[in-house]
């Protein structure tokens, strides 16, 4: 299989760019939707994001990647003693999936070969500690949605079915993208995801050129392509791991805290979720732009992802909901 | 410009030279020879194994999993390979019905560029259509509508296409090239950016074919032709850009398109425009406005996608289990499927003695099965006739409107049927996108006469169709009652009243429940007469009370 499209080739479309790159320094954002027109490289930026993240510890052979022999859950079996390197989980839902596979079930074959009860983890539990990716995330079907909330919510999947009662932890982030013509997604979703980004195709036929052009390249000449890019894509996750380095260190002045509630009080946003997502943002883009200090510019540049899928919505309001964030941006918090 | 028939042989010979870099083909054309025989071309000269595949295809099938039944015969895990893990060519018969989901992996699959797909789109309806998540993927077009003589498809001796795969990768493309391809797709309204990712394959491909070092005019204006002529938006909806409107540059447009091809192959000479012009010539005006409405619709269809497989086994109330094979998408029921087998133990253990454990055959299987209520489809008919836009159209869709606010918080489905002039019109299928409703319901027009029988045709017509996917339809009726054409489309009063009073009868046998909106002026006591033949309830419409019309309207659909 090849290797994925590099993420630092991707052509414009900087704000759906630079969310992913928020989500890794900071994982507790929790997670991105990228919403838009087809054909304008958002599996592409995801299956490329894989390729930044950093590598985790975790237990060989854990089927929910634990990062200490103590984390292992009882129920497993064959987990070995070691802590082994191994790449950030970057797991794909896929749409018309069953329940069984989500959560994880009674393995049926051991069951019925071997008369043995034995728990077969699902998707959630290989997405532990990575990330769960949902393509035409506004196709999935309700009751799959309704499991993935609650598990989000909790941060534990519990699995009680055909004589087993077994949990392990399931804390991932949610990667989704859609389009937006062939359904809406439910506001208790839509609020799961940390940040929100809207992309269209390029209008300018220069950039057109240029994305056609890469593309061109990665696909009939990918030895030099690739080589370029995968020197910038290091160079970036250099600086993903020096921002997430930095985070700690930041500090936030009251001030900050002050605007970003007074913003979210005029925005209307249910809920405290939006403050503490969109302070968290503010944090990991002082971190990337390598400052120490958070100030209203990052706040200002954080808020429409962060707060544009949060506002309550007027489901007819053509508009969207990111001119009325822009707006009230202006007003709440002027340069 | 070619033929019909070169067009077909010269995409053939592109698909079978670069099958991945344009992704496949959408072929349009009933049963026939002579479809039989673009696929048996496929076959013969694409270089993959070719797979038949149809819409109702199961996870299992596509990407592998466990033999249950061979896995207990043989006491071990026994795994299938699915159809994605090697490179392969698939063709997908009945495409237009294609469901989402199977589209979407179809999609996924084919992002990874490790084969190439045939869509055989049968075209029947005028208003079906392929998923869009397909035709963005799919370079190629053919319709086959028409051509009734035997295709002459003696394509290219295997020497030749062997040649031109060997040559593919060395195919050099002047940058002109893409900006040419890129700039087409701009102003004919291809928003999507794969269209000249395969539009380049393709003239790639042709200009390898030929043998050329270089991409040249010919193979660009042949891959726009391939690749675009079904895409273009038609000019009705690009209202940001008036149709034809850029004047051809004086000089630099020549006469004729054969100008263009004594010129150097290595420098571009071809203009925009002509590329353009190849675009448009290469279908048929009427042809693309049904793709355009059958995109339309079917898009909007798409987003029902879990209405299909609401009786499925996957969640609501547990009913008993079923014997049935596991396909990968249901749930076996351990418990039933041990029970179904333990008589047999003593008997299977005599007729195999070296086994050990339980002993279970593949017709032990039980199933879990569900039942679920199914969704709910709000099916509105909106009187858009003279009489009625002179009314209170504006008002009637300010009705509609709040009813949709009130269809998204409950996730029900919403349809839109409108009727003026002399016919019913489906503006919009089932669908949960708010946005399209929206924007269909701003975009209709007033005027003409008022065909109610029609309209009420056609509701019960969507009403039927949403049950067989397993919704609960509801019809709301919005007119101002004044019926004078009839079910022929011919303005007659006495016998356009009995249509409509027969179709509401008819409604009311489905057994569909209804609500009339009463948008005259004053109420019309022929309405209400209507809407006991209905079986509805009857509303006058409040002036300008939004608040009150929403409560009204919310409790006459609970009742309902």
């Amino acid at each position: 299989m090849k290797d994925p499209f590099p993420f630092s080739a991707i052509v414009g479309q900087e704000e759906m760019k630079l969310a992913m790159i928020l989500t890794a320094i900071d994982p507790g954002i929790g997670g991105v939707l990228v919403f838009g027109d087809r054909g304008t490289g958002k599996s592409t930026a995801v299956r490329a994001l894989a390729a930044l993240l950093p590598p985790i510890r975790a237990v060989e052979g854990c089927p929910v990647n634990s990062a200490t022999l103590a984390d292992v859950p009882v129920w497993v079996q064959g987990a070995g003693q070691k802590i082994v390197t191994r790449p950030t989980p970057v797991i794909d839902l896929p749409l018309g999936v069953t329940e069984d596979r989500v959560v994880g079930a009674l393995d049926i074959e051991r069951a019925l070969t071997r008369g043995e009860k034995a728990f077969e983890p699902g998707l959630l539990a290989r997405a532990n500690r990575g990330y769960l990716y949902i393509d035409e995330v506004n196709l999935l079907e309700d009751h799959i949605v309704d499991l993935l909330l609650d598990v989000a919510q909790s941060g534990e999947n519990v699995v009680e079915r055909e004589g087993l009662s077994i949990r392990h932890p399931a804390r991932f982030v949610l990667v989704g993208s859609g389009n937006p013509e062939e359904g809406e997604l439910r506001p208790q979703l839509l609020d799961r995801f940390g940040l929100s980004v809207e992309v269209t195709s390029p209008r300018d036929v220069a950039t057109r050129v240029e994305v056609i052009r890469r593309r061109d390249a990665y696909e009939n000449r990918p030895e030099g392509f690739m080589k370029t890019w995968k020197a910038k894509d290091a160079t970036l996750r250099r600086k993903i791991l020096a921002a997430r380095a930095a985070l700690p260190g930041l500090t936030t002045p009251d001030a900050v805290l002050e605007d970003c509630a007074g913003l979210c009080i005029a925005l209307g946003s249910d809920g405290l979720r939006g403050e503490l997502t969109l302070l968290r943002t503010a944090r990991a883009l002082a971190a990337y732009q390598g400052e120490t200090v958070v100030t209203r510019q990052h706040l200002r540049s954080a808020a429409p992802s962060a707060l544009r899928h949060r506002l309550r919505r007027d489901p007819l309001d053509e508009a969207g909901t990111g001119a009325r964030v822009a707006r009230i941006l202006a007003e709440a918090l002027p340069a | 410009m070619p033929q019909p028939y070169a067009r077909a042989r010269a995409a053939l010979a592109v698909l079978a030279v670069d099958p991945e870099g344009v992704g496949g083909l959408w072929l349009r054309a009933r049963p026939s020879p002579q479809r039989d025989q673009v696929t048996g071309a496929v076959a013969a000269l694409v270089l993959l194994p070719l797979t038949r595949l149809a819409p109702n295809v199961g996870d299992e099938t596509l990407f592998g999993g466990t033999d249950l039944a061979a896995s207990l015969v043989a006491g071990r895990a026994v795994l299938t390979r699915g159809l994605f893990a090697t490179p392969r060519a698939i063709v997908l018969a009945m495409a237009e019905r294609c469901p989402v989901a199977l589209a979407v992996r179809l999609g996924q699959w084919l992002d990874r560029g490790t084969g190439c797909l045939i869509a055989l789109d049968e075209g029947a309806e005028p208003d079906e259509a392929l998923p869009p998540a397909l035709i963005d993927r799919l370079g190629l077009f053919l319709d086959l509508d028409g051509i009734s003589a035997h295709l002459p498809l003696d394509v290219a001796d295997p020497t030749l296409l062997a040649d031109a795969r060997g040559r593919l990768p060395f195919v050099t493309v002047p940058d002109e090239a893409i900006e040419l391809l890129t700039a087409t797709a701009a102003s004919v309204g291809i928003g999507s950016l794969r269209a000249p990712l395969q539009a380049l394959a393709a003239a790639r491909a042709h200009a390898a074919l030929r043998g050329a070092a270089a991409v040249g005019d010919e193979d660009l204006r042949l891959a726009v032709e391939l690749t675009y002529a079904h895409r273009a938006l038609p000019q009705s909806d690009r209202a940001d850009e008036p149709p034809e409107a850029e004047p051809p540059p004086p000089d630099d447009r020549p006469d004729d398109g054969d100008d263009t091809n004594s010129a150097d192959p290595d420098t571009m000479t071809l203009p925009e425009d002509m590329l353009l012009d190849a675009v448009r010539a290469a279908l048929p005006a009427d042809l693309l406005a049904r793709l355009a409405a059958g995109r339309a619709a079917r898009a909007a269809v798409g987003t029902s996608g879990s209405g299909g497989a609401k009786k499925g086994n996957r969640r609501g109330r547990p009913l008993g289990s079923r014997p049935g094979r596991p396909d990968g998408q249901s749930r076996i029921d351990p418990i039933a499927t041990l029970r179904a087998a333990a008589p047999w133990q003593a008997v299977r253990r005599a007729l195999q003695p070296g086994a050990t454990g339980l002993l279970i055959r593949p017709d032990d299987f039980r199933l879990r099965r569900f039942q679920e209520l199914s969704d709910r489809v709000l099916i509105f008919a909106v009187d858009a006739s003279g009489s009625a836009a002179m009314a209170r159209l504006a008002e009637a869709k300010g009705a509609v409107e709040l009813l949709l606010a009130q269809a998204y918080a409950r996730r029900d489905h919403v349809a839109l049927v409108a009727f003026r002039g002399t016919a019913a019109e489906l503006l919009l299928a089932p669908t949960r996108s708010l946005v399209q409703t929206k924007r269909r319901l701003a975009g209709l027009p007033g005027g003409g006469g008022t065909p109610l029988a029609a309209g009420l045709q056609m509701a019960i017509e969507v009403a039927r169709l949403s049950r067989g996917r397993g919704m609960t339809p509801t019809v709301a009726l919005l007119t101002d009652g004044r019926a004078n054409i009839d079910l022929n489309g011919l303005a007659n009063r006495p016998k356009a009243t009995e249509d409509a009073a027969r179709m509401a009868r008819m409604l009311a046998a489905t057994g569909t429940p209804a609500i009339v909106l009463d948008t005259a002026m004053r109420p019309q006591p022929a309405l209400q007469t209507l809407a006991r033949q209905m079986g509805a309830a009857y509303l006058a419409l409040p002036r300008a009370d939004a608040r009150r019309l929403s409560q009204a309207l919310s409790g006459a659909l609970e009742a309902a």
